[in-house]
């Protein structure tokens, strides 16, 4: 499609603010660990189980240099010269301490234990830079898949009838498959454990079930040719963990917000900005596609009104994403297809928003949410809307396209929903393959005129933005009306400042150029 | 007035000829697509009570799925004369006419609080009948001069929704459930009932609940005052509620 007329100048000026904003939080951020970061630390050092009561042992051991004083330094340093000294493999001396049995001090060999920590943290570097070998050779031996890729959802609630339904969806023709957790899971502040066969509207996020999902996703893709990509939610107090998880699982997606968990789950300001910045390093650097929420900004505000602030937010998450070395490929930029439609030429305001975030972000891995606002009961013209918006994805060359289901507004999709919903899509994704470059938007034309407006009120509101800082724009209710606070919210108590001598090994060996101090 | 409550009105189902009972249907079977399975979708049809049922379409859906539509005749017809449906009875009014009804009844704002409550993590319902903007062009509670409405969110523990309520000396709690899987709506609500219940706040809180899968009949079982489903905006709740108090005070 002939691109439409935008002012680049414009646009430059725009991704400069939001390079500027996204730096003065993490400037502000970087002199603080979570527990959670820690936690994950020691899950990629290889923790993993759990005590007699169910309590995974990451938190068990975290919890325990938290209550000697010891975390503001790091956990992998001290644990590391606990090995050392008592002989231990990581995972015994999580036990031993668990039991109660040993209790952890400051190394005897610093260096030493620096120097061990760090060759264990490289290993396991080692090991995810692995999985993503593995990725690329079965996407080279299949081929990949043509853009927009069909994401679809599954949520039974059980870890078993998921691989059921995600072998069912992959074999109908879907190219990435999420895996839905239960609802409540992003406020817990461990990650359950096993495999689950329970939880309400999707089932628990564990490394478990990572394993077996992707194992039953490989098993397909093997069958029909195809490198089926599976996807989970790096987001809530864990978000590290399930960073490291999805990495030593080989996920290929990962909805990873920065400020989602802040506005929608109502978790604390820095423990959110210190947590995502962790959990995308890990992201980075397992080749990992992160997905981002501004999706869900239009279900609470206005999908026109509030159009700018979704085009603000991708800006701001961009430069997050680039922070933890993210590449633009891996960044899934989330927008959505949630004007009313009652709305006269809603479809154009729509055509516009998707064709301005193309532009402004050309080599990102788009990601193209469904309506759901709007959605009733009418699963008849809930189809026609899918069908609108599948023509706009098309149109505007989004790549990850999440596949709407007519019973939205009903109840979790039947299995027949995600059958028509994909037919839906090829139809219109065949018939009008190659439309975009047939056609070419009127110059100062309606479509024109109104991207050109969000990209300007989109500037306007990054200017505000950078004069009062992200927290406080965030206060003021700027993105989906919702006000937070930088101490408000939950899992504060794990936000914890670092000593001078703060030691994680990760971010140097994980980051194309280290930007600790 | 009595014998035309209780006239009979039969109908069924209406394709293009009165009483022709001509519906459709759309089902999957967990079996592959064969001309048995044709078979058994039409005989399923028929034990569903359909008339000369018809596979007009079937697709395989992968190795272990298949999907049909059918149509047919329903079998059945429902006497309408005999339906009685619970909805909660009160004259739906504007913005302005509820404000003018609060300040004159109750003399005061009138103070509602509203959760999506326990594990359920969907603010969209509460937010559409709550927040400033509300919903299609209908504004929320906050937008009116005579309500104090606070919106606590989503994933409110019962027990932190009716401490709350007592902190304002709320005179309704509203409460929105959308994840409705295994029933866990029902849980959810029965707890938040049984709280208020052993708080001895029942009688004097307006008790309202809403969402996509909620009806009026369901909320009065489960012990509410009024249920709303998908199509209700804030001036519903707000009529019913200031409705609902003044009958109250009235006694």
């Amino acid at each position: 499609m002939s691109h439409l007329t935008l002012d680049q100048a414009q646009i430059d000026r725009a991704r400069d603010m939001a390079r500027r904003i996204a730096h003065q939080v993490y400037d502000d951020m970087h002199r603080f660990t979570t527990t959670s970061v820690e936690r994950a630390t020691l899950r990629l050092m290889g923790v993993d189980g759990i005590d007699q009561n169910q309590v995974p042992l990451p938190n068990r051991l975290v919890s325990h240099l938290q209550a000697q004083g010891l975390l503001p330094h790091g956990a992998a340093v001290t644990v590391a010269g606990a090995m050392a000294e008592h002989g231990l493999s990581i995972q015994q001396v999580a036990q031993v301490v668990a039991e109660g049995k040993l209790s952890l001090q400051r190394p005897k060999h610093e260096a030493a234990a620096r120097r061990a920590a760090y060759d264990m943290a490289a290993r396991a570097c080692e090991r995810i830079a692995g999985h993503r070998v593995t990725r690329d050779a079965a996407v080279a031996q299949y081929g990949e898949a043509r853009t927009p890729w069909l994401y679809l959802i599954v949520a039974t609630g059980n870890i078993y009838e998921d691989i059921v339904q995600a072998r069912a969806a992959a074999e109908q023709g879907a190219d990435v498959v999420a895996v839905i957790r239960s609802t409540g899971q992003s406020l817990l502040d461990y990650v359950p454990y096993g495999a689950t066969t329970e939880g309400f509207g999707g089932t628990y996020a564990t490394q478990e079930n990572f394993k077996l999902m992707r194992a039953a996703l490989d098993e397909v893709g093997r069958k029909i040719g195809r490198y089926i990509r599976l996807t989970n939610y790096c987001s809530g107090l864990c978000m590290p963990e399930i960073a490291a998880m999805g990495a030593m699982e080989r996920l290929d997606m990962m909805l990873n917000d920065s400020m989602y968990g802040i506005i929608f789950r109502d978790i604390n300001m820095q423990r959110t900005f210190v947590d995502q910045f962790f959990s995308r390093m890990v992201n980075a650097h397992a080749g990992i596609i992160i997905n981002t929420g501004e999706d869900n900004y239009l279900t609470t505000a206005d999908a026109y009104d509030a159009a700018h602030t979704v085009l603000a937010s991708q800006l701001i998450n961009e430069q997050f994403a680039y922070l933890s070395g993210l590449k633009p490929d891996q960044m899934g930029l989330g927008h959505a297809f949630e004007i009313n439609p009652e709305l006269a030429n809603g479809f154009l305001w729509e055509l516009a928003h998707a064709q301005l975030v193309r532009q402004v972000f050309p080599d990102a891995c788009l990601k193209y949410m469904p309506p759901t606002k709007h959605m009733t009961g009418n699963v008849f013209k809930g189809h026609i809307q899918d069908a609108l918006f599948n023509v706009v994805s098309v149109l505007t060359q989004q790549n990850i396209h999440l596949l709407g289901m007519m019973t939205e507004a009903i109840h979790t999709p039947l299995i027949q929903d995600r059958f028509l919903a994909i037919q839906n899509a090829r139809y219109v994704f065949n018939n009008m393959r190659d439309l975009h470059a047939e056609i070419q938007f009127t110059p100062g034309g309606q479509i024109e005129r109104r991207a050109q407006q969000v990209l300007c009120e989109t500037a306007d509101l990054l200017a505000q933005i950078e004069q009062t800082g992200l927290p406080a724009a965030i206060a003021k209710g700027t993105f989906a009306d919702i006000s937070r606070t930088l101490t408000g919210g939950k899992g504060l108590d794990g936000v914890i400042p670092k000593s001078p001598d703060y030691q994680n090994p990760f971010p140097a060996l994980m980051l194309p150029q280290e930007r600790t101090s | 007035m009595n014998d035309q409550a209780t006239a009979e009105k039969w109908v069924k189902p209406y394709g293009d000829t009165m009483n022709d009972g001509r519906v459709q249907l759309s089902l999957t079977l967990p079996v592959p697509l064969s001309d048995d399975a044709k078979e058994a979708a039409r005989q399923l049809a028929l034990q569903m009570g359909l008339d000369e049922p018809s596979v007009v379409h079937s697709e395989s859906m992968g190795h272990e799925f298949s999907f049909f539509v059918l149509y047919g005749q329903c079998r059945h017809r429902v006497d309408m004369g005999r339906i009685k449906v619970a909805k909660p009875e009160f004259e739906v009014l504007g913005k302005e006419a509820i404000n003018e009804k609060i300040a004159q009844c109750m003399g005061r704002k009138m103070v509602v609080v509203g959760a999506c409550i326990e594990t359920d993590a969907h603010t969209v319902g509460i937010d559409a009948i709550m927040n400033m903007k509300g919903f299609n062009g209908h504004k929320g509670l906050e937008s009116y001069h005579e309500i104090r409405a606070i919106n606590m969110g989503a994933q409110v523990d019962s027990e932190e929704l009716v401490a709350r309520a007592i902190e304002e000396h709320a005179d309704v709690i509203l409460v929105s459930q959308v994840v409705t899987q295994k029933n866990i709506h029902l849980d959810n609500l029965t707890r938040l009932s049984d709280i208020l219940e052993a708080e001895g706040l029942r009688q004097q809180i307006i008790l309202v609940v809403g969402g996509p899968r909620i009806s009026h009949e369901l909320a009065k079982e489960l012990g509410y005052d009024a249920g709303f489903g998908p199509g209700c905006y804030a001036e519903n709740v707000a009529s019913f509620v200031i409705d609902e108090w003044a009958r109250r005070h009235a006694r």
